[in-house]
């Protein structure tokens, strides 16, 4: 029996997770179109989020580049197929990796700040202070870190692409031999626009989940300081599980019309 | 059943809220007319928290109904809460700064984000109710880390009275000071809110502090107010409750629970 209770209360407690986490992404939702929006504090977080997270994403997107030059020249070289590491690169990076790799960084860095931030201010009932100076919390904190993710996310990941192709251009001219112009003349003709926009998309639903997530984890932290680790470490979690499940589907529904 | 319409400014009326199996308010009434400075005593973990958050809206309650200036607000939302939330100030526990703004715009910020005063007055403003609460505009330039305990709940009052609200609540407001400072508070309160129309609420379970701000004080146990009156009566109250609470016994009709 209570094999059967354990496995009840965990999964009450995730629907009760998940419908608590429907309710606050309506309640983000629905404060986007309605002023007052506040922009300096917009600004702030596109810093932030966005332009701090540079250096991180572009060394990640950096050596990812290059090491998938690496490894797609082992399989390549197989079947004497060398010639196509210049495309498998370039849609590895600019469909997959480049989100994906920008998501999971940005997603450790911002997330758990964010969540943390929200956190401590939960927990030292500064959000209960906003309220009381006739502020919505919601529209305070949470919609200036959602819009600046969704703004800033595709901007790193364009970069991360570009940066990742390098690092790809840069492993097979030294290590594999490729020269530089024909490396970089496949590249230009393989590229098309789906790869470019199907990964931008990606960025804008990743750039979604990382701050909903650091924003719910926070707004629902507990207790003092243990409660605001907790949500830090859950923030980062549950985005980067949830970043590479939206992957996968997203990447379903791309294939699916021949996106 | 038809009720009588709710003429005090603030009232509670049969408000329940629990957490899970806890029941924390269990059929709370309680009515604080205009002007008047009501402070509600009680232990640890009694609701007296809880109470503040229903009026706020910040928690919810499952039953009863809450009334602001004769109308139900119980359940509003949007706009017509935004409307209600600024008749409000609150000082809470432990002060609740803003870390990431110099202490003068924590005191601005109701009137430039919650009433779109313009950042220059909002600012002239904020000094002035700095001065207010004894502290000079130096003060005003720091960040709330720089601040001690005490100045910051002094602060944390100056926040509350910025946009002249209407009704303040007062969140424990000499917890965690020095008899002096929780004195120099205590005379703030006072100072600051006698004499301008403003209804207060506030909790406490600090018997000094409560005999000098209050005129009339309320006991709540157990989720319900077991005893009101005059600030005057309540050394005579004849409830064995409050004869406890005041004198501090361990012994008496109310047991601690040591497990929550």
């Amino acid at each position: 029996m209570k094999f059967f209770a354990a496995v009840g209360r965990t999964t009450l407690g995730l629907l009760g997770e998940i419908g608590r986490l429907s309710v606050f992404t309506i309640d983000a939702i629905t404060s986007f179109v309605r002023p007052p929006i506040y922009w300096s504090l917009v600004l702030k977080q596109i810093m932030w989020i966005g332009y701090f997270s540079l250096p991180v994403v572009g060394i990640t997107a950096f050596f990812t580049g290059g090491v998938l030059a690496l490894q797609i020249y082992i399989g390549a070289s197989r079947y004497g197929a060398e010639q196509f590491v210049p495309t498998v690169v370039l849609v590895g990076i600019l469909r997959e990796l480049g989100p994906v790799i920008a998501g999971l960084m940005v997603a450790g860095r911002v997330a758990a700040a964010i969540a943390a931030e929200l956190g401590t201010m939960r927990v030292t009932e500064q959000i209960d202070a906003l309220t009381t100076l006739a502020t919505r919390p919601i529209k305070y904190l949470v919609v200036p870190r959602l819009m600046a993710a969704i703004i800033s996310m595709p901007i790193l990941v364009a970069i991360a692409d570009s940066v990742g192709v390098f690092g790809g251009y840069f492993a097979s001219t030294r290590s594999l031999g490729f020269t530089g112009s024909i490396y970089l003349n496949t590249t230009m003709n393989a590229l098309t626009n789906e790869d470019i926009f199907s990964g931008l998309i990606k960025a804008v639903v990743f750039g979604f989940i990382i701050a909903l997530l650091g924003c719910y984890s926070g707004f629902n932290s507990k207790g003092g300081a243990q409660g605001v680790g907790a949500a830090t470490t859950n923030a980062v979690v549950t985005s980067s599980i949830l970043i590479l499940a939206a992957n996968y589907i997203l990447t379903n529904i791309f294939n699916f019309f021949n996106f | 059943m038809a009720r009588a319409a709710s003429t005090a400014k603030v009232e509670l009326r049969g408000v329940k809220k629990r957490f899970g199996p806890k029941v924390v308010l269990d059929g709370l009434d309680i009515a604080i007319p205009s002007g008047q400075s009501l402070v509600v005593i009680g232990g640890s973990g009694t609701g007296k928290s809880v109470m503040i958050k229903c009026v706020l809206g910040i928690l919810r309650p499952e039953a009863g109904e809450i009334y602001v200036d004769g109308k139900d607000v119980t359940r509003i939302r949007g706009s017509a809460r935004d409307a209600m939330l600024r008749k409000f100030g609150m000082l809470f526990q432990g002060a609740a700064l803003f870390d990431s703004m110099p202490v003068w715009e924590n005191v601005a910020f109701g009137l430039i984000q919650g009433r779109g005063v313009k950042r220059k007055k909002a600012r002239d403003i904020a000094f002035e109710k700095l001065a207010k609460v004894g502290l000079g505009a130096e003060v005003g330039q720091l960040w709330p880390a720089e601040l001690s305990g005490g100045m910051q709940k002094r602060v944390g009052l100056a926040r509350a009275i910025a946009a002249d609200p209407e009704i303040i609540f007062f969140d424990e407001p000499t917890t965690g000071l020095d008899p002096i400072m929780a004195d120099v508070i205590n005379n703030l309160i006072v100072d600051t809110v006698r004499g301008t129309g403003t209804t207060t609420l506030s909790i406490t379970h600090d018997l000094n502090s409560a005999r000098k701000i209050a005129d009339r004080i309320a006991m709540l146990y157990k989720g319900k107010i077991i005893w009101e009156g005059p600030t005057a009566e309540i050394d005579n109250s004849g409830n064995p409750y409050v004869d406890q609470f005041i004198h501090g016994r361990a012994e008496g009709p109310i047991k601690m629970e040591v497990r929550g």
